[in-house]
C-alpha cells in the first residue's frame, strides 16, 4: 500500500519534471528561432544587431 | 507550480538578455555601424538606398537623418536610432530568454539540477555549445563580410551547437572510455565536416574592425551565458526543488 503510494507520488512528479521540460523546450526553441533563425524581413530587420552579437549566421 | 518554474525561468533569461543589451549598445551595435558605413561605401549599385553613402571610417554616428539605415530590402526596418536601439535591447532579452529556457528545459528533462553552485558551470557549457564551437568555424559576422550561402551556415550552426551540447551532455554524464571517445568525435564531427566556406575576395570591412568584433562578441555572450547560469541556479532552486525531486 505504501510502496504504491510512494510509486504513484514519484510518477507524478516525474511527469510534472518532463511536462516542464519540454514546455520549455518548446518555448525557448520558438522564441531563439523567431530572434536568430526566421527569414521573415521584419524578424530579420528587427533583430538584425542581436543576431550580428549573438553570433548567428546573418544575411 | 509548472508555470511558476516557466515564469521564473523566462525572467532569467530576460534579465541575461538586458545585460546582453547594454554590452551589446556599448560594445557591438557601434562597430556594426561602422561595418555598415563600410558596406554602403563599398557597393553603390548593391546595398544603399541613397546617394549620399558616407566615407569609409566615417560611421553615421548620430543617427540622424538616414532613412533605412540597413539593407535588406524589402518589410518594416527600424530606423537608427531609439527604434532600433528598442528592436536590438528586446530580441536581445528574447534570446536570453530563449536560451535560459532551452537549457532549464534540458535540465529538467535529464533530470539534472541546475543549482545556485553550479548554474555557472552549465551557463559556461551553454557558451562552449552556442557560441564557441560554431565560432570555431563561422566566427560572428559583420555586415558586409563575404559569407556562405544563408541557410547552410545555419544548418551547420545549428548542427555544431547540437553535437557539442550532446557531446558535452555525455562527457558529464558518462563514465565509460568509449563513450568519452564518442563524445571527442560529436564535438570534433562539424569541424572535421567543415564550416561552409565564403567565396573569397568580396570583403568590404576592414579586418581590423572584424577581429575586434569578433572578440567582443564571443566575451559579450560569455557574460550573457554566465549570467543565464547564474540566475537560473538561483531561481530553479527556489522553484523547482520539487519538481527535480525525482
Amino acid at each position: 500500500m505504501t510502496a504504491r503510494r510512494i510509486s504513484s507520488t514519484t510518477s507524478l512528479t516525474a511527469s510534472k519534471r518532463i511536462a516542464a521540460g519540454f514546455a520549455l523546450l518548446f518555448i525557448g526553441a520558438t522564441l531563439t528561432f523567431a530572434a536568430g533563425f526566421s527569414s521573415m524581413a521584419v524578424a530579420h530587420n528587427t533583430a538584425h544587431d542581436t543576431r550580428h552579437a549573438i553570433g548567428f549566421p546573418c544575411h | 507550480m509548472i508555470g511558476r518554474v516557466i515564469l521564473a525561468v523566462l525572467l532569467s533569461g530576460i534579465a541575461a538578455g538586458l545585460v546582453m543589451g547594454v554590452i551589446q549598445h556599448v560594445r557591438l551595435t557601434p562597430l556594426i555601424l561602422e561595418a555598415e558605413a563600410f558596406e554602403r561605401a563599398g557597393s553603390p549599385a548593391g546595398h544603399s538606398h541613397d546617394a549620399a553613402a558616407p566615407q569609409p571610417g566615417q560611421p553615421d554616428g548620430d543617427g540622424q537623418g538616414h532613412d533605412h539605415e540597413h539593407d535588406h530590402g524589402e518589410g518594416w526596418t527600424p530606423e537608427t536610432g531609439w527604434q532600433r536601439t528598442l528592436a536590438t535591447t528586446v530580441t536581445a532579452a528574447m534570446t536570453g530568454a530563449g536560451f535560459a529556457a532551452i537549457l532549464a528545459g534540458l535540465s529538467l528533462l535529464a533530470g539534472l539540477r541546475i543549482t545556485r553552485r553550479n548554474g555557472i558551470i552549465w551557463g559556461l557549457c551553454g557558451f562552449l555549445a552556442v557560441t564557441l564551437a560554431p565560432a570555431a568555424g563561422l566566427p560572428p559576422e559583420l555586415p558586409g563580410m563575404a559569407a556562405a550561402d544563408l541557410f547552410s551556415r545555419q544548418v551547420w550552426w545549428a548542427g555544431a551547437v547540437a553535437a557539442t551540447a550532446a557531446g558535452i551532455y555525455l562527457i558529464a554524464t558518462q563514465k565509460r572510455v568509449f563513450v568519452m571517445v564518442l563524445a571527442a568525435l560529436l564535438i570534433l564531427a562539424p569541424h572535421i565536416v567543415g564550416a561552409p566556406v565564403a567565396p573569397h575576395g568580396e570583403n568590404l570591412i576592414p579586418a581590423e574592425l572584424i577581429a575586434r568584433f569578433v572578440a567582443s562578441s564571443i566575451a559579450a555572450n560569455a557574460v550573457l551565458w554566465s549570467v543565464i547560469g547564474l540566475l537560473l541556479g538561483l531561481v530553479l532552486d527556489h522553484t523547482a526543488k520539487d519538481i527535480y525531486a525525482t
